[in-house]
């Protein structure tokens, strides 16, 4: 079946299996591997994209389901050179050690900022329930979305310190 | 994982999906959300020729409240339910249950029709649907027919719906004047099948107990009404003794059995407690409706 699918922006074409899982045809259609599959049972989120702006589980849908519609993968959330600020505060705060949960953790983020600006700390771990990350322990994860919700919102305490100028010496 | 081959159907309206089902029968399965449709296709418990994706039919997410009835659609998602303001300042037993569903992202997918047609006694929404006093609506190319929710669940992952049929509507008598409600559900970690679930939709008529409803998940065959319970509490007054006799009804009535999330006995104590604390919830914070 020929499908027409929208993914990061790019209208692309394929003819796909009905049984083709959607991370299957991003993956090996459409080459984007930045899509893992973890658990291939809907438990983890490791293959999580946005479906018109919305986190799901692409090991749980159908890419014929896709049809028409817009995706976005973490190959899409960086603007050129320039990170997606949740990237940046990912890379910042530590917000990942291996890296397999990564790409579905930072699309739960992004999605979650369009939503809510300004997150509290139970909203981000509410979010990133249905992702599993197995290194972190979450901790910086959490920070690393709150970190971004500050930096687009421009109210962001600069992520390094500047040295402080040394005080004056007065005799 | 990839599930045995299919044809793949697109519905692009209701009449199309039924005439679909109507040619292809037994050898068809509807297509909402997937989310565990399209697991027990890969794990190969399931493998229908066929596949009718309804996710496109206009209508067929409708909510609204009308006559006396709140119609929530058979594609109306658990996340919509979550955030529904009508849900949430009407029907605390649906708004309490919706955001307990799995996990968020299959939430965003996974359908109410589709829960409760899956029949899987651990699924949230039928026990809420059971508390409601619910019915569902199955339509057919030839006709369609209202029926008791009681009623449409048989069996574990069997359902009264004919091959020819699809689950269309939900049906929930609008909430009264001083009715309450919550869902509670004991899990081990997000996304995990309920260890236990209570349902309790309560109303409140001149100070004394008009309905009760008291639905539980995870402890027996299908999601069971604790009917005894919700006999002894209508029309009388609701005391904290009146509550913790219904709690221990409800918890004689169903059939846990003893696996990884616990012991029958425990599970009984988790009802036990559950419907006491449930009951008492609805009381003391009845909707303004």
């Amino acid at each position: 079946m020929e499908i027409t699918v929208t993914v990061n922006g790019v209208e692309r074409t394929a003819d796909v299996e009905p049984r083709m899982l959607l991370v299957h045809l991003l993956r090996e259609e459409l080459g984007l591997t930045g899509t893992h599959i973890g658990c291939d049972t809907s438990g983890c989120g490791a293959c999580t994209v946005l479906l018109d702006g919305t986190p799901v589980k692409s090991c749980t849908m159908f890419g014929v389901q896709a049809d028409g519609r817009s995706l976005t993968t973490v190959e899409g959330l960086a603007s050129g050179a320039e990170l997606h600020p949740v990237q940046a505060a990912f890379k910042e705060e530590h917000g990942l050690q291996c890296g397999f949960c990564t790409p579905g953790m930072m699309l739960v983020g992004a999605a979650l900022l369009e939503d809510n600006p300004m997150p509290t700390e139970d909203d981000v771990r509410v979010a990133i329930s249905g992702n599993i990350c197995r290194c972190t322990g979450y901790m910086n994860i959490v920070k690393a979305i709150q970190a971004a919700a500050r930096a687009r919102a421009g109210t962001a305490e600069p992520l390094v310190a500047e040295p402080a100028a040394p005080e004056p010496v007065t005799a | 994982m990839l599930p045995s081959r299919f044809e793949y159907h697109r519905a692009g309206t209701l009449d199309e999906a039924l005439s679909l089902l109507g040619t292809y029968g037994d050898d068809a399965k509807v297509l909402a959300g997937g989310q565990s449709l399209i697991p027990m296709m890969k794990l190969r418990f399931a493998y229908p020729e066929h596949l009718v994706d309804v996710n496109r039919v206009p209508g067929l997410d409708d909510l609204e409240e009308r006559d006396g009835v709140l119609r929530i659609g058979a594609l109306v998602r658990h996340a919509t339910l979550a955030s529904s303001e009508l849900i949430r300042s009407r029907y605390p037993t649906i708004a309490t249950a919706a955001p307990q569903i799995a996990d968020p992202l299959v939430r965003n997918m996974g359908t109410i029709g589709g829960s409760i047609a899956h029949a899987d006694p651990a699924g949230d929404l039928a026990s809420v649907m059971l508390s409601l006093g619910a019915s569902v609506v199955l339509r057919s190319a030839s006709g369609s027919r209202e029926m008791p929710i009681r009623e449409f669940l048989v069996d574990t992952f069997t359902t009264a719906v004919e091959p020819d049929e699809m689950l269309t509507e939900i049906l929930v008598p609008a909430a009264e004047l001083r009715s309450g409600g919550t869902y509670l559900k004991l899990e081990r970690k997000v996304g995990d099948w309920a260890t236990v679930g209570v349902a309790v939709s309560l109303t409140l008529r001149n100070g004394s107990i008009g309905r009760a409803g008291i639905a539980l998940t995870g402890v027996d065959l299908t999601n069971v009404q604790a009917t005894e319970a919700e006999s002894a509490l209508a029309g009388a007054e609701p005391t904290d003794e009146a509550f913790a006799d219904a709690g221990r009804l409800a918890a004689a009535a169903a059939h846990p059995v003893s696996d990884v999330r616990g012991s029958a006995e425990y599970k009984r104590n988790v009802i036990e407690v559950y419907v006491r604390r449930g009951l008492a919830h609805a009381r003391d914070t009845p909707s303004a409706a």
